[in-house]
């Protein structure tokens, strides 16, 4: 009878002990975006599930990509999970320096990822890192203003229409510009939109052969209509303005326009910060007439192991939590449907209730409407549509941008601008053994 | 013999310093009313100085979000024990090339400085990974070492100012007197030295605070000062101003609270030597 009691007490005990063997403290790296934020405040959920504990390590975007690379790059061995995005994923999986989530459970339903972002977050057709939101770029607009004007936003607009738009919603008196756009140096912030908006006008970064395609036509008729509109109907120094000082002015009710992330939809759409919550319109991103490609980018920030951690297992729990269907319900129950991470999977845009928040039909269009292997009109030999998925590209693009940024300012002409963008790309492609 | 000042001359000069003194201040002002803003009022155009709602909501948000004890706990253990050890090393280094100079004493003196002209990034990599080798990311005595050694040039520099002041024939006099080395150095040298090294030790406990470099790249979750801190408050997708404002306010507060009663103590080491 003891002996019974006795060995019931140690099957218990050791029972006990393994569980407690298993459970995990992960650290994670991740941006201050609104829904980060909002995740770190349910991780007792994952905890409560699981066991494992989660230590943030939150840090401002161009911070954490410099920390994670750093770290990634030393084996330094830092993190169990990174939060990163679609330009890194398919290097850093190329290099082998990320965990392959090939052998994520059913119950994931990995399937269930929009196939764009499946695609962008995959190398060689494996997923190195799983969607936590994604995003498009799209037009926002106000309707009260467009109504005045007595003019009708099309679902897909030409940059033509934009213009003729700008030039009516344009009211120097009221404080009110016809159009806010990125021009902040930077290859993510107005690096990223006049790539996209080179892409509509049919022009590309490279050709097959990597020669560098700024002595093109299409170049300087995207980036002369691009000064063009800004000049004319623009807010005062937009060549420093970036995405968040774009939210601003448009909050502010001080732009007809913005085209601009997806996600922008879901603050300007707020009353609590946006004064024109009520009069937002949205629409595709435009193209120049004839071409087929629109203003679209495609971004996903996404959850990623790097190899070497000890802790892969209960990571991989935490990336299976974190994007998984049950997480949107979980925030959907809690702080409703317009607040859940968009553009990762299709299941949200089938549920009725997502359907019925006005920017998700236009947020998933702009999404299927962005493709990274044919970015534009003619056959590129990268992937990436607002970039170039190559390690050499960020530090390149931003030279570029900062050249077009000092164009913008009226530091240089547009021709001066392109003749510097050709030399400083075709310069870092020969050093780097590309040409 | 010194100009006389007119009170005319004398107002207008004190006016001066004050719209200076405000002009540097107002930045900081700035974040301090931000932090009791609402995030709408935050970006408000035109600009809201003072009559909003004030609310400690931000507050309360970063409170509940971070760890702001492990953050200051950590700043204060990193730049008190860099400025402890810097001091440490740089008082015998300092004493040395001001009392008992050689041929060379400007040259190292020169070279010591030119450390501080290499862009920190530089040695990113090299230092990264001799800290996985040694063991020593994200701790705090893996980054006492480090800022320790970034300051160390200025603080061997200030000393050395502040020793040359002191007049060699004061020490000679003592020593005339019977003194030994132990009672030159404590009854004779320290004293005179004090506001020099007190200054030194604030201005390198200031600039160890600050420092943003090295603590957000070596650190993660044990060793992360205050700047990892305001650092997570800062977003490039939405605007989140009145929330990094309460964090940058909490993150400054102790080193102002700190500055404004050494203020005297500083100006004096600061302005030491400067009028013979």
């Amino acid at each position: 009878m003891y002996l019974r009691t006795a060995l019931r007490a140690a099957t218990a005990l050791s029972l006990i002990s393994v569980g407690a063997a298993q459970a995990e403290t992960i650290t994670i790296a991740t941006v201050n975006n609104g829904d980060m934020i909002r995740m770190q405040g349910y991780t007792d959920d994952f905890t409560a599930k699981t066991g494992h504990e989660v230590e943030w390590v939150t840090l401002e975007e161009n911070v954490l990509r410099q920390r994670v690379t750093t770290d990634i790059t030393t084996k330094g061995g830092q993190f169990d999970i990174m939060t990163i995005g679609m330009y890194e994923t398919p290097i850093w999986g190329a290099n082998g320096w990320l965990v392959p989530l090939d052998d994520l459970s059913e119950e994931y339903d990995v399937d269930d990822i929009l196939p764009a972002m499946r695609n962008g977050l995959s190398h060689d057709g494996t997923l190195y890192a799983a969607p936590f939101y994604g995003e498009s770029s799209m037009i926002m607009y106000r309707t009260d203003l467009m109504e005045e004007a007595g003019l009708e936003m099309p679902d897909a607009p030409t940059w033509q229409f934009i213009r003729e738009a700008a030039a009516a919603m344009d009211n120097p008196e009221e404080e009110i510009n016809g159009i806010c756009l990125r021009g902040k140096a930077g290859w993510g912030e107005g690096g990223a939109f006049i790539t996209v908006t080179g892409n509509s006008f049919g022009a590309r970064w490279f050709d097959e052969e990597w020669n560098a395609q700024f002595d093109q036509p299409e170049w300087a008729e995207a980036i002369n209509f691009y000064v063009n509109l800004m000049n004319d109907y623009g807010p005062e120094g937009y060549a420093t303005n970036g995405f968040n000082e774009n939210l601003n002015l448009f909050q502010q009710g001080k732009c007809g326009m913005w085209i601009d992330a997806t996600v922008a939809a879901s603050f300007v759409t707020n009353p609590d910060d946006s004064t024109v919550a009520d009069s937002v319109g949205f629409a595709l991103a435009p193209n120049a007439e004839g071409v087929e490609k629109r203003a679209n980018w495609l971004w996903a920030w996404a959850l990623a192991i790097p190899a070497g951690t000890q802790k892969e297992a209960a990571a991989k729990e935490f990336i299976e939590w974190a994007t998984s269907k049950e997480y949107i319900q979980l925030v959907a129950e809690n702080e409703g449907w317009a607040n859940v991470p968009p553009g990762a999977r299709k299941s949200l845009y089938e549920t009725p209730e997502y359907q019925e928040v006005p920017f998700a039909q236009k947020t998933l269009d702009s999404i299927n409407a962005a493709d990274p292997n044919n970015p534009t009109v003619e056959p590129v030999p990268y992937v990436g549509i607002q970039f170039v998925a190559i390690p050499e590209f960020a530090g390149m693009a931003t030279e570029v941008s900062q050249e077009f940024s000092a164009a913008y300012a009226g530091q240089q002409s547009v021709e001066e601008a392109l003749e510097k963008a050709q030399a400083i790309t075709n310069e870092t492609m020969e050093a780097a053994g590309y040409r | 013999m010194a100009r006389a000042v007119t009170p005319r001359r004398k107002l207008i000069n004190t006016g001066l310093a004050w719209a200076v003194g405000l002009l540097i201040f107002f930045p900081i002002l700035w974040t301090i009313l931000t932090s009791f803003k609402t995030e709408a009022q935050a970006i408000a155009s035109p600009p809201i100085f003072l009559g909003f709602d004030w609310t400690l909501e931000n507050y309360s948000v970063v409170m509940e979000r971070s760890n702001y004890a492990r953050f200051l706990w950590n700043s204060i253990l990193i730049a008190g024990g860099s400025t402890i050890l810097g001091l440490i090393v740089a008082v015998p280094a300092a004493w040395s090339m001001a009392f008992v100079p050689s041929r060379r004493t400007k040259d190292i003196l020169l070279w010591m400085l030119s450390t501080k002209m290499l862009p920190a990034v530089g040695v990113l990599y090299p230092i990264y990974l001799l800290f996985i080798q040694l063991g020593l990311l994200d701790s705090r005595a893996g980054l006492v070492i480090v800022m320790m050694l970034i300051n160390l040039p200025i603080i061997v520099w200030m000393l050395y100012t502040y020793f040359r002041e002191i007049p060699v024939e004061i020490l000679e006099a003592a020593r005339m007197d019977g003194a030994t080395l132990k009672e030159e150095v404590l009854y004779i040298l320290t004293p005179m030295a004090i506001p020099g090294i007190a200054s030194t030790m604030l201005l390198n406990f200031i600039l160890a605070w600050n420092e943003a470099f090295w603590t957000l790249n070596l650190t993660a979750v044990n060793a992360a000062p205050l700047t990892a801190f305001i650092a997570s408050y800062s977003s490039p997708e939405g605007l989140f101003f009145a929330k990094l404002s309460a964090a940058s306010t909490m993150a400054i507060a102790p080193i102002l609270i700190l500055g404004w009663f050494s203020q005297k103590q500083l100006v004096r080491g600061l302005t030491f030597g400067a009028v013979k």
